[in-house]
């Protein structure tokens, strides 16, 4: 057996039927981190001796033979901004280095009900501000495929974890792209579900009102099965809505017959990469061949997206950072008053990007400016997600490119306005609250993979499983880095 | 649009954070290309939308009772200062 060949599906079969254990899963995955990793940077937390206690548990359990629990024993990672009781949370930033988690997210708490097997915590761009984790204060991540490469990010190192088989899936989270991109990047699937379908209860707040956790899985039938667990409401969370929640892997069908495709025409223009276009076209026409109608369409507004993440998402850093000060979390910088420790602690805590977020968002929601910049990005949110409510009046699907690139080389994007646009076609959907799933579409001549981007009206996320499970049946690709 | 020095340094008071000459200059910078960008937002009216809601969302309460959390003891412990079962916090008032 081949560790790296494993799905969530093939492991789950292999437990029930008593082939494996979770301790030998868990012995293969560490084996593994420890082959790959120190040329991948995915983790900045090995949970060697947690995980092999917490497997041992799992076999203990007694689990009657041929008994179908989806993700029991099942090796999973968690980027490090997601909290787990008792391990370190740091969101890659100095200013949280030797803080532990002191309880369990809601979607952590989810999932333990069927005791998966936590291998560690995983790379970001510092507090997931970022789309290559070169902004970590730990140090990048690398891309499985070119290790020249950038993995994508904030969630860089989960789809680096996943991509290089050192686990079976993981967990991010996606605020304006930050799991489809890297999941586009290293050749998975990274699924964000519309705002309110997952709880935030013990994310590390980023932007309060875009945040959502994402899935970072090989296939869309293992990112359904996560999805399945990790939904559904949270006394903690308001915005974590009372809704029922789908039987997703009824939805999991292999054509496409009567769905209506929409092909927005603003995303496949200028600064869009030739070989990526090739691609995303070629995908949509064997949608077509697998009896979707595809039509062109127009979301007027998407373009106003990116602007409108860049005010809106700063304002809520700024509130959000806020309390991190020197007084509640392990780093404080000494001074004379308590205000010398504010400043101390944050502008030696924080790295460039966190800071530069603080001062927009600073700048923009100060006396003077507040109307000028957060209630017309306001304005313009309320258009682009009209735009998008309108469009799935006659749609069940639109697709676009993930990114308008593939992976790109480390310090090629060294001004912050020209890595923030590597996000340009995914914001938008945080902007509007839908959700959307990048799924492998096939490879560049240099072999890196390139994601086709799927997005499905508010909480019609088992839109996405069909398609995403049809089409990736159909392009049948395997993507898998040599290592 | 371009933000002046006298800018940076107002936000950063406000932020909190301190820079150094050329760490400011930079910012200046940068912030100001950001904001160009942003500028694209002018285009959109003033007139906002009457925001769209989901008609089937229901609001979750739940019942005012007394819960166990957790240990304070946990919280505690990670504070940079604590005297007993306070955070020691520098005097505010002079």
């Amino acid at each position: 057996m081949d560790f790296t060949d494993l799905t969530i599906k093939s492991a789950a079969e292999l437990i029930a039927h008593k082939k494996v254990s979770a301790k030998e899963l868990a012995e293969m995955s560490l084996k593994r981190i420890k082959e790959v990793d120190d040329k991948l940077h995915a983790f900045l937390y090995v949970a060697e001796k947690e995980s092999l206690v917490q497997a041992q548990n799992v076999d203990e359990m007694v689990i009657a033979e041929g008994e179908n629990f989806s993700l029991t024993g099942i090796p999973y990672a968690l980027k490090d901004n997601i909290l787990y009781k008792g391990m370190q949370a740091t969101a890659a930033s100095k200013i949280l280095e030797g803080y532990k988690a002191t309880y369990d997210a809601t979607i952590v708490k989810k999932l333990n009900e069927e005791s998966p097997v936590l291998m560690g915590k995983t790379n970001l761009d510092e507090f997931a501000m970022g789309s290559s984790t070169e902004n970590s204060a730990f140090g990048p991540s690398r891309n499985p495929f070119d290790t020249s490469r950038v993995p994508g990010g904030s969630s860089g190192g989960s789809a680096v974890a996943v991509a290089s088989g050192q686990v079976l899936f993981a967990l991010g989270t996606d605020t304006g792209g930050s799991v489809r991109q890297p999941a586009s990047f290293c050749g998975i699937v990274g699924f964000k579900p519309t705002y309110g379908r997952c709880s935030r209860y013990g994310l590390i707040a980023l932007g309060s009102s875009l945040d959502q956790p994402g899935v970072l899985a090989k296939t869309v039938e293992d990112a359904a099965a996560v999805l399945q667990l990790m939904a559904g409401s949270d006394v903690h969370d308001s915005t974590a809505l009372l809704k029922p929640v789908p039987d997703y892997s009824q939805f999991l069908k292999e054509d496409l017959k009567g769905m209506k495709i929409g092909v927005p025409k603003e995303c496949f223009g200028e600064g869009i990469d030739p070989e990526v276009k090739a691609v995303i076209q070629s995908a949509i026409k064997k949608m077509e061949e697998m009896g979707g109608t595809v039509s062109e369409m127009s979301l007027p507004h998407f373009s106003l997206a990116l602007a409108c993440y860049y005010i809106i998402l700063p304002v809520e850093i700024s509130a959000n950072l806020s309390r991190y000060d020197g007084i509640r979390y392990p780093l404080s910088i000494p001074g004379q008053t308590l205000e010398e420790v504010y400043y101390n602690t944050r502008s030696q805590g924080f790295g460039p990007e966190p800071k530069r977020r603080i001062m927009i968002g600073t700048y923009a929601s100060s006396a003077g400016y507040f109307d000028a910049y957060y209630k017309k990005a306001r304005a313009a949110q309320q258009l682009i997600r009209k735009d998008f409510i309108d469009a799935f009046k006659k749609f069940d699907l639109i697709v676009t490119p993930t990114t308008p690139t593939p992976a790109f080389k480390f310090g090629e994007k060294s001004d912050p306005l020209s890595m923030y646009l590597a996000d340009i076609f995914t914001v938008g959907l945080n902007i509007a609250g839908v959700p959307g799933m990048s799924v492998p579409a096939g490879v560049t001549k240099e072999g890196l993979p390139v994601g086709i981007q799927l997005i499905a009206n508010h909480f019609a996320e088992e839109k996405l499983f069909h398609a995403g499970h049809a089409l990736e049946k159909a392009l049948n690709l395997k993507l898998k880095p040599k290592l | 649009m371009a933000i002046s020095l006298d800018e940076v340094n107002r936000i950063a008071k406000l932020a909190r954070l301190s820079f150094s000459d050329e760490e400011k200059q930079k910012l200046q910078h940068e912030l100001s290309e950001i904001l160009n960008y942003v500028d694209q937002l002018k285009a959109v009216g003033d007139k906002v939308e009457t925001e769209t809601y989901d008609a089937d969302a229901l609001n979750l309460m739940r019942d005012d009772v007394a819960e166990e959390m957790t240990d304070p003891e946990i919280f505690l412990a990670q504070a940079p200062a604590r005297e007993g079962k306070f955070i020691k916090v520098k005097s505010i008032l002079e």
